[in-house]
This record gives structure tokens, C-alpha cells and sequence, in this order.
């Protein structure tokens, strides 16, 4: 079995999906369904106060007992507000450990602060938290994010929400042969190629939200998500051949070809 | 007469209540709730035991989509 082991735990499915920005939680549901994720991501917000309480939550629609939820630290641009949101995420959660920490340096570009993405790291995995980490696509940093004992690197492939795809293959191919821990591309993704050509460089996994939930058909592309992701795993296991750069080789036997006739 | 801020919000309270109570009049004791209370977390056991005092800053919140 090639299964995606990330703190001890196995999973059979190497793509992680976010539950934002669906149109409701039906489609929310069936997008997720149709990705075949076992692990999914969700945000720790305010309660609305004087809603319906008889309003289904994201939990009643995602139980934790199906799925392994990944609470983020979206929308914190300092170490101090993302070590306190996993602290409120572990105990909403029943003391759940495995979290992802992304600390955000800029409104705009939702660019990481890897300075501060350090700092936090440092204390939440001293505070036993299972740290899957978001980060720039640095190779020294990445590193680093390891040594400090996070459980996977998630380097980004261009930005949040961008959809412009894997645009530094170089880097991301340093920071995975460099790295002893798991390796997801996360943040970027735009359509299935962009899914696939990740695992085909050796990643363990692909994370993605927008890319799904912005489609004009999000539960279809879910579903395509899930067989590029099984597709660039498989090319990668199966090792793909040599390029040949300026030298092409025919694939038909060149013996027996019929020779040319004369005029 | 008892003013405690939840989630940004001022709230007056006329007696004293305990979180738990507090829960209850908003209608989410049963929902998968985490508490911060002045910056502490409140785990779900002490809900029952802790009594709000004037001027408490309470935070509440719940899993929402995200990525």
C-alpha cells in the first residue's frame, strides 16, 4: 500500500482539501465527497452571536469522526494570534494535535511570515502540537520548519487563492529532496495539471482549497482534483524517462521499414 | 448590574450567572464550542463552576470553512 503517513497516522488518499468559500454546506459536502480527502481543513472563528442556533455548523455537515479536520491559523499575522487560535482549535476540537499553522505576512499577496511562522512553531511543538506548517517555497526555511519538529512542510506553489500554478518546480524539487518529513504543496493549485505535476516531482501530498471551491463546477473538478493527484503519484512511482533533449527516438522498430521505391 | 464584552460585544446581565448560564441564554450549550475567558481558556468542564464578573472579556468560537 502507498499510504500518506503523516504523524504516525495513515490515510489512503494524498489530497487535503479547505471547506471555505463553497456556496453552502450541501456543495461543501459533495465537493469534499467527490475529492476523496480524508483530511480537511477548517478556520476558527467567533461564534455569530443571535444566529438560529438550530442552524446546522460545519461540524454537524463535516463530523470529525469521518474525517481528520486540519484547524488553521488563516487570517493571523503574528506567532502570538496563531499560537492562541490552535490553542481554542485543540480545545474545541477534544485535545486534537495535528493542526496547520500559516502565519500570514501581508493583506495583499497572504505572503508567510516565515519569521514569525518560526517563532510559533517553536512553541507549539514544545506545547506537543503536530505542526503541518504553510511556508514560502525557501529551501533553508523549510528546513528549518523541520528541524524544529514540525510533521510535513507545505511549501507554497504561488499564492493563496491565485490559482497560477507551480511556479518555481526548482525549489520545490530542493526543499522535497532536502526534506526528511512529508512535503504538500499548498497554495496555488489552479487546475488538475498543477495537482499533478506536484506529485510528479516527488511531493507526498496536495493541498487546495480555491482551486476546488472556485470552479465553475466544484464538485467535478473535486473529483478531477482526485485522479490528478492519483495520477502524478503514479508517474512518480513509475519513474519517468529520461529526457531526451534535441534527440528524438522513434517508437517503431526502424528494421523492416519498405524501402523508398525508385521514380 | 454585570457588563461582560463576548466577542467584541458590550452585554449587561442584571444577576450573577455562571458561563455555563450564560451559554445557555445564548443557546449554544449544546454546540461545539472553545471558550477564552481574559485571555485564559476555559475548558468545557469548568463552564458549570466559573461565575463571570463584571467586566470580562469573553471570546467564543466555532469551526468555520476555511483552507
Amino acid at each position: 500500500m502507498d499510504d500518506f503517513i503523516v504523524a504516525g497516522k495513515h490515510y489512503s488518499s494524498r489530497l487535503l482539501v479547505g471547506t471555505g468559500k463553497y456556496k453552502d454546506f450541501n456543495e461543501t459536502r459533495a465537493a469534499i465527497e467527490a475529492s476523496g480527502a480524508q483530511i480537511i481543513t477548517i478556520a476558527i472563528r467567533r461564534t455569530n452571536i443571535g444566529q438560529n442556533p438550530n442552524e446546522p455548523s460545519l461540524l454537524d455537515v463535516l463530523p470529525p469522526s469521518h474525517y481528520t479536520l486540519l484547524p488553521n491559523t488563516a487570517g493571523c499575522y503574528s506567532a502570538e494570534e496563531a499560537i492562541r487560535t490552535l490553542r481554542l482549535a485543540r480545545e474545541l476540537l477534544d485535545g486534537h494535535s495535528l493542526v496547520k499553522l500559516e502565519v500570514l505576512g501581508d493583506p495583499r499577496t497572504l505572503f508567510p511570515n516565515v519569521v514569525e511562522t518560526i517563532k510559533a512553531a517553536e512553541i507549539l511543538v514544545k506545547e506537543n502540537f503536530q505542526v503541518m506548517v504553510y511556508t514560502s517555497d525557501d529551501p533553508i526555511i523549510a528546513k528549518q520548519l523541520e528541524e524544529i519538529g514540525c510533521v510535513a512542510i507545505m511549501p507554497l506553489a504561488s499564492l493563496i487563492g491565485s490559482g497560477m500554478g507551480i511556479l518555481n518546480p526548482w525549489n520545490l524539487q530542493i526543499i522535497i529532496d532536502n526534506s526528511q518529513i512529508p512535503v504538500l504543496v499548498d497554495a496555488g493549485v489552479g487546475t488538475a495539471s498543477d495537482a499533478a505535476i506536484a506529485m510528479e516531482l516527488g511531493c507526498d501530498g496536495v493541498l487546495m482549497n480555491t482551486a476546488i471551491a472556485a470552479a465553475q463546477n466544484p464538485i467535478m473538478m473535486a473529483s478531477a482534483m482526485r485522479k490528478a493527484v492519483e495520477a502524478g503519484r503514479e508517474a512518480y512511482l513509475a519513474g519517468r524517462m529520461t529526457k531526451k533533449t534535441y534527440s528524438a527516438s522513434p517508437s517503431s522498430p526502424s528494421e523492416g521499414i519498405l524501402p523508398v521505391q525508385p521514380k | 448590574m454585570l457588563q461582560v464584552t463576548i466577542n467584541g460585544q458590550p452585554h449587561h446581565f442584571d444577576n450573577p450567572l455562571s458561563l455555563q448560564q450564560l451559554l445557555e441564554h445564548m443557546s449554544i450549550q449544546n454546540k461545539r464550542i472553545a471558550v477564552e475567558r481574559n485571555g485564559e481558556i476555559v475548558p468545557r468542564s469548568q463552564f458549570t463552576l466559573q461565575t463571570l464578573s463584571d467586566g470580562d472579556q469573553l471570546e467564543i468560537v466555532v469551526a468555520v470553512g476555511g483552507g
